[in-house]
């Protein structure tokens, strides 16, 4: 059960994040994954309110956008579907080939909510 | 991957980024922020220093993974009973809990600093890097991190390694890289180890095992050998001698005065 601590690296990312915008709270966090990257996104889902609870990304929305698969043949050239035992050319057959997407483990996006100070409304009321 | 050059944004991703800039106004009037970084980028981070800390000393970094009692700790004592007059090696061993493995490293008179990881069903960046405080590297040739028995979890984490070992015992299968596609995708180096017990699992193909390695598009060698009767240990003794050189001569070219060619010759001390 990888995905706890993962979900704790997500937080703490997060964290740094909000802090550097100066924001209160996180309101929605885009994820991209792929079928190689070791985790899986029920998991994190299920993971993700126990990491988050007491933090500024409690509540948030978690939206994990599952990426493809795709492997670029060395031999014919070819760009093709792939699954996750069985990464050869879906042209040609031949197994050199090369990653193209399908590995990622990554923050996309994130949206903060910022609420404005009293002195920023005082400003804009005059 | 990283998160200077833009080489994080695949194929798959690039539409995810393509609209607004680094901060855009969603409809909501929440700020979104574009980040495109690795979730485990502290973990990859604490793994480029832990990297950096082996290539300063010269000294090859081995995470050795596999399935709970395929012999990675008795893989590590043949190796120490081969080399260990001319090797100088010190071990980290991450397990759940005991210090056992650490004991029979050290029974050997290897160096051995023992990680207990509680629950954690894998070892991460952050665990060796203080286990690295505990140890020593000047004069050492190669540091084996034995990571915790389990072929899922520990792919996912770089720990700082040169090259990553994974046993597949006989016992175990010759099906497990079509299993466990991330853990073999990532082998640099796959050694089918009990291979004493070929003759009475022969249900146990070393062909097939190749066949499932080549299917995850990975070129890494595939040894067979028995740390126990110490058959086939040639191979390994030999591969681990070249990696051992290869990261030796990097760190002399590193220190190397630029256009001084007669000390990038030069063996390190």
């Amino acid at each position: 059960m990888h995905e706890l601590s993962i979900c704790q690296a997500l937080i703490s990312q997060l964290e740094a994040i909000a802090r550097e915008q100066a924001a209160q709270r996180v309101a929605l966090i885009r994820l991209g994954v792929g079928p190689l990257s070791g985790v899986e996104p029920q998991l994190l889902e299920q993971a993700y309110p126990i990491a988050s609870a007491g933090t500024l990304a409690d509540g948030a929305e978690l939206i994990i956008e599952k990426l493809p698969l795709r492997v670029s043949c060395e031999h014919c050239g070819q760009t093709t579907d792939a699954l996750p035992n069985r990464l050869l050319c879906g042209a040609c057959g031949d197994w050199h080939t090369r990653l193209v997407s399908g590995n990622e483990l990554q923050l996309t996006s994130v949206e903060l909510i910022k609420e404005e100070t009293e002195m920023i409304k005082d400003a804009r009321a005059i | 991957m990283c998160d200077t050059c833009g080489c994080n944004v695949t194929h798959a991703n690039a539409h995810l980024v393509a609209p607004g800039g680094k901060l855009s106004k969603t409809g909501g009037g929440h700020e979104a922020v574009s980040v495109l970084r690795g979730l485990l980028h502290e973990n990859d981070h604490a793994a480029g220093h832990n990297r950096s800390h082996f290539d300063r000393h010269g000294v090859l970094a081995v995470n050795l993974m596999s399935a709970p009692g395929a012999g990675k700790t008795l893989l590590l004592e043949s190796t120490i009973a081969a080399l260990g007059g001319e090797l100088s090696m010190a071990v980290i061993e991450g397990d759940l809990e005991t210090e056992n493995d650490a004991q029979r490293i050290r029974a050997r008179g290897v160096e051995a600093i023992q990680i207990t990881t509680g629950s954690a069903c894998h070892l991460d960046a952050h665990m060796v890097h203080d286990a690295l405080h505990h140890l020593d590297l000047a004069g050492l040739d190669v540091v084996f991190i034995e990571n915790v028995g389990n072929l899922v979890c520990p792919a996912t984490f770089d720990l700082g390694q040169h090259r990553n070992v994974v046993l597949l015992s006989v016992p175990e299968g010759d099906d497990k890289p079509a299993k466990y596609p991330v853990m073999f995708r990532a082998a640099d180096l796959v050694l089918l180890s009990k291979c004493d017990l070929l003759p009475v699992l022969d249900d146990f193909k070393p062909a097939a095992a190749r066949h499932h390695l080549q299917n995850l598009a990975n070129p890494a060698p595939v040894f067979e050998l028995s740390a126990k009767s110490g058959a086939g240990m040639g191979r390994w003794l030999e591969w681990l001698g070249r990696e051992i050189a290869a990261v030796r001569q990097a760190t002399a070219a590193r220190n190397a005065v630029p256009g001084d060619t007669a000390s990038a010759a030069r063996p390190t001390p």
